[in-house]
């Protein structure tokens, strides 16, 4: 798919921190070209017929029909979406690929595992790293559906500290091969993948190196038995044990000592894609919340209309909407980047990675943020189908179950969080975002008399804006402060970590909700976005109560006396409202159109 | 030369090898010219189909109207191909894939209708036709479509036996008594061999088994494919749409029969009253009295 490159400079990646965006340069669902609603509309139809509508199968770990589907959707072409049309696949953009990603996810955690395992992590190693024939000879048969792909990184002993695998490879003595000993676990599509991308140490090497490795059991591969899970129960989820295990040389997966970074930037894709994954199931889910609320009496009334229910459908609205307004957004922006790199003369591989890299920050954020509100929009969802929700019968148990996982792999989310603000200290350093600047200068803010200027506030977002701006200082008073109190120590102290990237977290967000509203209340007018300007406006109400609490939390964790008064008052003044917005009012307008719609209609 | 060749030919005289040359040369002519006849008579062979698309609201989708109840609310309505005409174009590409039909598709509507025509391309359909009005009546559309049936010269045309907005059900019956075409209607299953056309059609309590030439219409509908069996458009479907031929033609100047005066949705559904199984006098007397039912 062609991708049509924004001639103004497209934000890199961190830096919505320190820049405003306007929201005419943001991507929304509402750009969706008329091909990419037809693929939508394409996804959706075989997740309705195949995936949901076979809900108990999977539930009752028919690992056979998982497989199946994963053929089925071979030939619809769904898993060659994102490989290069020269390796026989579709060569779409980075959009498109989200698209689908999100689209097929929803109907069962254990299909989007198997989906997301394969195409992902599974295939990408390849089609980001693999030599001209690595790519002819395997991806092909990859984006086809012939053979599945798994990926195996994780060990016993090796699982957020990924580089310490046990796992060795020994090259034979003639040098034509690599012999593979050690144990991976937790691998998912183990039991019908015909292909591993195996993590192992050469020698006493620093770090691990990555192989492809054929699944031959007459080659020294034994699978464990399939593992017993809370969710996903119908993804196959095996340990893989490696004896003696013949690889040829020339199935090296970039050079010796490059598999942590081959891991770490396969994660990438793997966190921003995940964040996708987990889009439709929210919007699935509060689908069935909605539905259900209107056709539940109790005390002769539809539950839907009381306020306690209300309020819980308008924030599950609510974080759905931003969930998919902060992944479209970013989704968008690599688009750009990965087309603005191939025209700079990089290869397609070499652009694509590097073009992800660039918002590695971004997809941790989103991995973080979207599979917290897919936890919560199902338990909620459980809470309004009441002890329904605790049957095996309704949609809802499986739903909470199969979202768990999802703060778990790619990275947990504390990892993740660490990584969001640890990453974007060091493109500080790299000098890719001018952090410093703009942390000085709300430094002399908080010294200097504040500024009694206000926005119109007759203008659409116009009090939001202002605050999202304010609410950035925060991040880089809190951020800007600990960094030059702790530098290089900043990574021991893991809860302050936490608190500043809650903040960067709730601040993308909030600004992508924004945005999206904002632009589509231009062309739309605003009447026709009441209700989803309301949500824009309820998110932001819940970011800054959060970050007024992450940000108390952090300043008094490592700052005293009138420091630590001084960057509480900024704390205050940074995340002090104009006009507060009325809450209830908000949730009862949102929850109000959702139940007359009888769903969540919003993209 | 001719010791030459006498040479190489051995027991062969020159004339019976200039002979052998020239009937090869024959040869490769005359093939050449059957291959051509051959061709012509498997185009002229290969059937032709039209199946007519109507672009119809989902079935999820949320009735209103506006303009004094005159007009449907298409505001946040999504529309598909109507489901009896999706049976149709399936059955129309199994035609293709097993006997090697060429599909078109055509539909009657303003261009809001090409997503839909789209979708019938990406599904297969190797040529799809817009006639550019809105459509009105049954009879408007079917003389809309009756004009690029005759002008296309199709053997099979398929239509849904009623669309599923309005269920006006007219399409199929007038195109086929415009174009002076056999017509079989509620058909629930359809062969063709070489001209004839053996269909199967759903009549009161049973099934009738038809026989008929072509050219000829069908007012199809599911049985002509289970649902199973409709296709979900695949990426690569999707992607080669965008290449096949969309192509616009204005329509032709026929009147409506028939205006919409008023819409109204059915009342709403009142309270549910619930009478005690022992009490069976009481649910005779509101069945008769108040349900005027008995």
């Amino acid at each position: 798919m062609s991708t049509e490159i924004a001639t103004k400079e497209i934000l890199r990646g961190g830096q919505f921190i320190v820049k405003e965006t306007d929201c005419e340069d943001v991507f929304t669902p509402e750009d969706f070209s008329e091909e990419q609603q037809m693929m939508r509309e394409s996804v959706k139809e075989f997740n309705d017929r195949e995936i949901v509508a076979h809900r108990n199968r999977f539930e009752s770990k028919d690992y056979g029909y998982t497989e199946e589907c994963m053929r089925k959707a071979g030939e619809l072409g769904f898993l060659s979406v994102a490989v290069p049309e020269e390796y026989e696949g579709l060569g779409m953009g980075f959009v498109s690929t989200m698209l689908v990603c999100e689209y097929i996810s929803s109907g069962s955690g254990s299909f989007s595992t198997a989906f997301g395992a394969h195409t992902g992590i599974g295939t990408m190693p390849i089609t980001l790293y693999g030599t001209e024939e690595q790519k002819k000879k395997y991806v092909p048969k990859l984006a086809s559906g012939e053979w599945f792909g798994a990926y195996c990184l994780t060990e016993p002993g090796a699982g957020s500290d990924a580089n310490s695998g046990k796992t060795t490879a020994t090259l034979s003595e003639d040098g034509t091969h690599y012999k593979i000993n050690g144990q991976k676990m937790w691998i998912s599509n183990a039991g019908f993948c015909k292909l591993f991308i195996v993590f192992a140490r050469i020698g006493d090497d620093k770090n691990i190196t990555g192989f492809i490795v054929e699944n031959d059991p007459e080659n020294g591969i034994t699978l464990g038995e399939e593992e017993h899970k809370l969710g996903i129960r119908a993804s196959s989820t095996r340990q893989v044990f490696f004896n003696d295990t013949k690889v040829p040389v020339e199935n090296m997966l970039s050079e010796r000592g490059n598999g942590f970074k081959i891991a770490m930037n396969a994660l990438n894709v793997g966190r921003i894609k995940l964040a996708a994954a987990c889009l439709d199931s929210q919007r699935r889910v509060t689908n069935y919340a909605i539905n259900y609320a209107n056709e539940r009496q109790q005390f002769k009334t539809p539950i839907v209309q009381f306020g306690a229910i209300k309020s819980k459908l308008a924030e599950m609205a609510t974080n759905c909407y931003a969930g998919v307004s902060a992944c479209y957004r970013a989704a968008k922006n690599i688009e750009d980047r990965i087309a603005i790199r191939i025209a700079d003369g990089n290869s397609h591989q070499e652009a694509e990675l590097k073009g992800v890299e660039e918002y590695a920050v971004e997809c941790s954020i989103l991995k973080v943020a979207v599979s917290e509100d897919i936890q919560n929009c199902s338990d909620e969802g459980i809470q309004i189908f009441g002890g329904m929700g605790f049957s095996e019968e309704t949609p809802m148990e499986s739903a909470w179950r199969d979202a768990r996982i999802a703060r778990i792999y790619e990275g947990t989310n504390e990892i993740n969080r660490m990584l969001a603000v640890g990453m974007l200290v060091k493109k500080a350093m790299k000098g890719h975002v001018d952090l410093l600047g703009p942390a000085t200068a709300v430094g002399e803010e908080l010294m200097g008399i504040p500024s009694f200027d206000t926005p119109d506030f007759s203008v659409l977002f116009a009090e939001e804006k202002d605050l999202i701006a304010r609410l950035k200082k925060v991040f880089l008073m809190v951020a800007g402060s600990a960094a030059q109190k702790f530098g290089a120590e900043l990574e021991q102290h893991q809860q302050l970590l936490t608190a500043a990237s809650d903040i960067l977290i709730e601040i993308y967000m909030a600004e992508s909700t924004i945005l999206r509203t904002e632009k589509n209340a231009k062309r739309f007018g605003e009447e026709a976005q009441a209700t989803q300007i309301a949500m824009a406006k309820l998110y932001l109400y819940n970011a800054v109560e959060l970050i007024n609490q992450k940000g108390r939390e952090g300043i008094i964790s490592f700052a005293a006396g009138d420091e630590q008064k001084m960057m509480l008052m900024g704390l205050k003044r940074f995340t002090k409202y104009a006009n507060y917005p009325n809450v209830v009012a908000l949730r009862t307008q949102i929850a109000d159109k959702i139940a007359a719609d009888n769903g969540y209609t919003f993209d | 030369m001719q010791a030459k060749i006498a040479k190489y030919t051995g027991y062969f005289s020159l004339d019976f090898l200039k002979s052998i040359k020239k009937i090869y040369y024959a040869c490769i002519i005359n093939l050449g010219f059957y291959g051509y006849l051959c061709r012509e008579i498997f185009k002229h062979n290969t059937m032709k189909i039209l199946v007519c698309i109507s672009n119809v609201p989902d079935t999820t989708s949320k009735i209103n109207f506006t303009e004094g109840d005159t007009k449907f609310d298409t505001n946040g309505v999504q529309f598909v191909i109507n489901p009896n005409d999706e049976f149709g174009l399936t059955r129309a590409m199994w035609f293709k894939e097993k006997q090697g039909a060429a599909v078109h598709v055509a539909t009657v509507g303003d261009a809001s209708v090409e997503p839909t025509m789209r979708k019938a391309l990406a599904i297969g359909a190797d040529e799809a036709i817009r006639i550019n009005t809105v459509p009105t009546d049954g009879f408007f559309v079917a003389r809309q479509l009756a004009e690029v049936v005759k002008n296309g010269g199709y053997d099979l045309v398929i239509a849904g036996r009623e669309s599923i907005d309005y269920n006006g059900g007219m399409v199929p019956g007038i195109m086929a008594s415009l174009l002076g075409m056999n017509f079989v209607n509620t058909c629930i299953g359809l062969e063709v061999e070489g001209n004839k056309a053996t269909a199967l059609r759903e009549i009161d309590g049973g099934k009738e088994k038809l026989e008929a030439n072509l050219p000829l219409v069908i007012g199809g509908q599911k049985g002509l494919v289970e649902e199973s069996d409709l296709r979900i458009p695949n990426m690569r479907g999707i992607m080669m749409a965008r290449k096949k031929a969309l192509n616009v033609v204005e329509p032709i100047d026929a009147p409506s029969q028939t205006n919409d005066q008023k819409f109204e949705k059915p009342a709403a559904k009142g309270p549910v009253k619930l009478v005690d199984a022992d009490n069976v006098g009481e649910l005779v007397n509101l069945l008769h009295n108040e349900a005027k039912a008995i």
